[in-house]
């Protein structure tokens, strides 16, 4: 028996990508809106990039999935009691990952731990040795001489099994290629690698090697080894940092998700109506801009903690308490942001409302709602794209700093802030223990350069002064 | 101004009542009432929030909470900090370790920038140019925090050229001011730099630059006279959000290299849920935010001349 848990910030992000999907059909929908989107499909950056978020966006779904398991039954009990841990969907997938806990530090690909150990032999005499793992290559025999000969067989196995996987959906694409552009399939497989597509498929089909390879490596040799070490409690580095990935998405997304609504409304209000309506509104964000956001960030924080240590009745797990803390993170660094995207869009409304065809339909006596609503705001839906995507990979750096300065994410939260904090004490310890740093940055790197990418591609596609150059 | 000192005010005191903050103070659970009471008449928290029925005359709107922790700060007068020292000393104290660190980066880092963002310009179109924009977006997709960890870690403690962290006064300063001003120029270098070649290739486009080269100037007397100087606006624009951190210091690198300045400072005062410092802080950082900005504008009018104060 399961019984499944609805997160805050879950249902936000199932919200969000119900809206993305929404806005695809209305894209489908619209020919004149297909325009900036072939062109980012040509791009081949802006395709393998957006494959990478994408397999992110997934990882961060199926994290995105919580239940609470039935704890056993006892006798005379009344109601099933759940317990305490709240998993996600991921975390099943990954159990192999979630359980092999070492008892402490190890390095990838060890069989042994990282630090000595005294251990008291059968004759009473203690030598002191290093121990092997619980988990980690503990089919090996005698690791020293077998341990890489071990793994080189099994990365040709995974390398095997890759290059079946991609020839497998290299076949399944060419058929139905074929059946698109009615050609029969040699034909169709021969065109899909040639260079002038629409769609790049070469690259698309590298990109998905890459992926599958990566994917592959992880569920066939992280079985028995710990691609990335351990960390201090003997948890596997590779899973936390999987797991970070949902706590940085949902800081980039959300954070956007939650400051849109105030930032749309008040700068098009602020430009469209001029008069009080924009020196209020300008007072306002003039007067938040003016704080430093990270003091702002940290005192609201603070706040957040006051109350919640003054209200522990409300969070039925430790997870909920988390997510609040997160959510309203979230909320607080929509605070700080909103302000640029809303003096844009003031000023970018201010030119639009002089233009003949809001002047028309003011004359023609269209109400101002509908006039925001009809004719500013479908005009200004690239720049709000634009300034979302660019938005999405400095709030991901932001969260690293925040949580080094105490004030980000929960503490039991898994982040790539909260590793790489731990990790600089980590670097100091003799002999340096460098993988959680080390995955830290991997997966922090790649979410932000392939947004960076994707962004610029955005951003040429849709900005209009780019489009003529 | 008076709204960012309204906004603290509601942040610290209505939302979270003098109550909470002296029971975290205290510790959590056991506390009697009566220590709460007293910590707060040592502290000054015992007034009413806005609005003092009990005195008289215009003591009913001095002898408040709002007036004495909120008012006060538009004299410079920060009070004490709730754990007794004199917060006032203690920035002017910190100032300088701050300032150290904050100028050179801010001097150097620019000139960086700008010239790394012109040798781009120049190569425009070739392959240099191409790896340059490479490397800046990767530069930019790299947390800060790694630049510091990796420097502090290949520097110090590899080849031991320079301390880890640590500051003294006087003429030592140099060696430990160093690393974190090097660090810090670093962190910022792809993401302005880029910027920095966006501007300069929305001015070379422009009508002048090509009159400037149909009368056979050299290229590179049309890029330094002609289109840095125009190109200076919109970075003089961007710049201003950087003052007031100039200021506040860099809250990473301080805490990150042990330096005794601002950053460090307000650091401390949130881990130690010190909400008197932070308070002072924030309304201090809002008031350099201010002079940021009429900076600004006097610095438009002096790469500007067409630009007049009105």
């Amino acid at each position: 028996m399961i019984k499944p848990v609805f997160l805050w910030t879950d249902s936000l992000l199932m919200f969000l990508v119900v809206t993305i999907v929404a806005f695809i059909f209305y894209v489908r929908s619209k020919e004149h809106l297909h325009e900036p989107w072939r062109e980012i499909f040509k791009s081949r950056i802006a395709l393998a990039s957006m494959l990478i978020l994408l397999i992110y966006i997934l990882v961060a779904l199926l994290d995105s999935m919580h239940f609470r398991q039935a704890l056993p039954e006892t006798e005379g009990q009344l109601e099933t009691q759940y317990s305490g841990d709240v998993l996600s969907v991921l975390d099943v997938l990954m159990t192999p990952l979630r359980e092999q806990v070492e008892i402490t530090y190890s390095a990838p690909f060890a069989a042994h731990a990282h630090s000595r150990e005294t251990r008291t032999g059968e004759d009473g005499s203690q030598t002191r040795i290093y121990p092997r793992l619980k988990f980690g290559g503990v089919h090996l025999t005698d690791p020293q001489t077998e341990r890489s000969g071990d793994v080189l067989q099994r990365l040709f196995i995974v390398v095997v099994k890759t290059v079946l996987g991609i020839i497998g959906l290299y076949a399944l694409l060419a058929i139905l290629l074929a059946r698109r552009w009615q050609t029969d399939l040699k034909q169709a497989a021969i065109r899909l690698l040639s260079r002038k597509q629409s769609v790049s498929w070469k690259t698309l089909l590298l990109m998905m090697a890459l992926v599958m390879f990566v994917i592959i490596f992880i569920a066939d040799i992280g079985r028995h080894y710990h691609i990335l070490g351990t960390d201090k409690v003997g948890q596997d580095v590779l899973y936390q940092a999987i797991k970070s990935i949902r706590t940085g998405l949902i800081i980039g997304t959300l954070t956007t998700l939650i400051m849109l609504p105030f930032a749309v409304t008040l700068g098009l209000m602020a430009g469209y109506y001029r008069g009080w309506v924009d020196d209020v509104i300008q007072y306002l964000y003039t007067t938040l801009n003016s704080i430093p956001g990270v003091l702002l960030i940290a005192a609201a924080i603070l706040m957040l903690q006051v109350y919640m240590a003054n209200h522990p009745d409300m969070f039925e797990t430790m997870a909920e308490r988390a997510d609040m803390r997160l959510l309203f993170l979230c909320v607080i660094l929509g605070v700080t942001t909103w302000t640029g995207l809303c003096r844009l869009l003031r000023g970018e409304s201010l030119k639009l409302k002089e233009l003949e065809y809001v002047q028309a339909a003011d004359a023609f006596g269209v109400s101002g709602l509908r006039i925001l609503t009809r004719h500013l705001l479908p005009n200004l839906t690239h720049l709000i794209l634009i300034a979302v995507v660019l938005d999405f990979s400095g709030l991901v750096l932001a969260e690293a700093v925040l949580s080094y300065v105490g004030v980000g994410v929960d503490p039991t939260m898994l982040s790539w802030g909260n590793m790489i904090n731990r990790a600089r004490l980590e670097m100091a310890r003799e002999p340096m223990v460098w993988w959680s740093l080390l995955a830290a940055f991997i997966f922090m790197f790649t979410l932000v350069l392939s947004a960076n990418l994707f962004s610029d591609a955005v951003r040429d596609a849709f900005d209009p002064r780019m489009r003529h150059r | 101004m008076i709204g960012v000192n309204l906004i603290t005010f509601t942040l610290f005191f209505i939302v979270n009542s003098p109550d909470d903050m002296a029971r975290m103070h205290l510790g959590m659970k056991r506390v009697t009432p009566e220590a709460i009471e007293k910590w707060k008449s040592g502290h000054g928290y015992d007034q009413p929030l806005v609005y003092n029925a009990q005195s008289q005359g215009m003591g009913k709107l001095t002898d408040t909470i709002f007036y004495n922790k909120s008012v006060r700060l538009f004299v410079f007068d920060f009070g004490s900090s709730d754990d007794g020292r004199d917060i006032g000393s203690d920035i002017r104290e910190r100032m300088w370790p701050s300032l150290a660190i904050a100028l050179p980066m801010f001097m150097i880092g620019l000139l960086v920038y700008v010239s790394f963002a012109m040798l781009l310009v120049f190569f425009r179109g070739t392959y240099l140019d191409l790896s340059g924009v490479i490397l800046c977006v990767v530069l930019m997709s790299i947390s800060g925090l790694f630049y510091i960890i990796l420097g502090q870690f290949m520097i110090s403690k590899l080849f031991h050229l320079l301390p880890i962290s640590g500051y003294q006064p006087g003429t030592m300063a140099w060696r430990f001011v160093l690393l974190p001003v090097l660090i810090g120029i670093f962190m910022g270098l792809g993401s302005s730099s880029r910027l920095y070649r966006t501007f300069f290739l929305e001015e070379i486009n422009k009508d002048y630059v090509r009159t400037a080269r149909a009368k056979g100037l050299p290229e590179t007397l049309i890029l330094f006279r002609h289109v840095l100087k125009n190109a200076m606006i919109p970075i003089l624009t961007g710049v201003v959000a950087v003052l007031p951190m100039l200021f506040m210091g860099s809250l990473i690198l301080e805490s990150f290299f042990g330096i005794p300045g601002l950053g460090s400072y307000t650091i401390e005062a949130i881990s130690g849920q010190d909400f008197a410092i932070v308070r002072a802080m924030v309304f201090l950082g809002s008031v350099l935010y201010i002079i940021g900005l009429i900076l600004t504008d006097i610095s438009y009018t002096l790469v500007d001349p067409r630009v007049r104060l009105s």
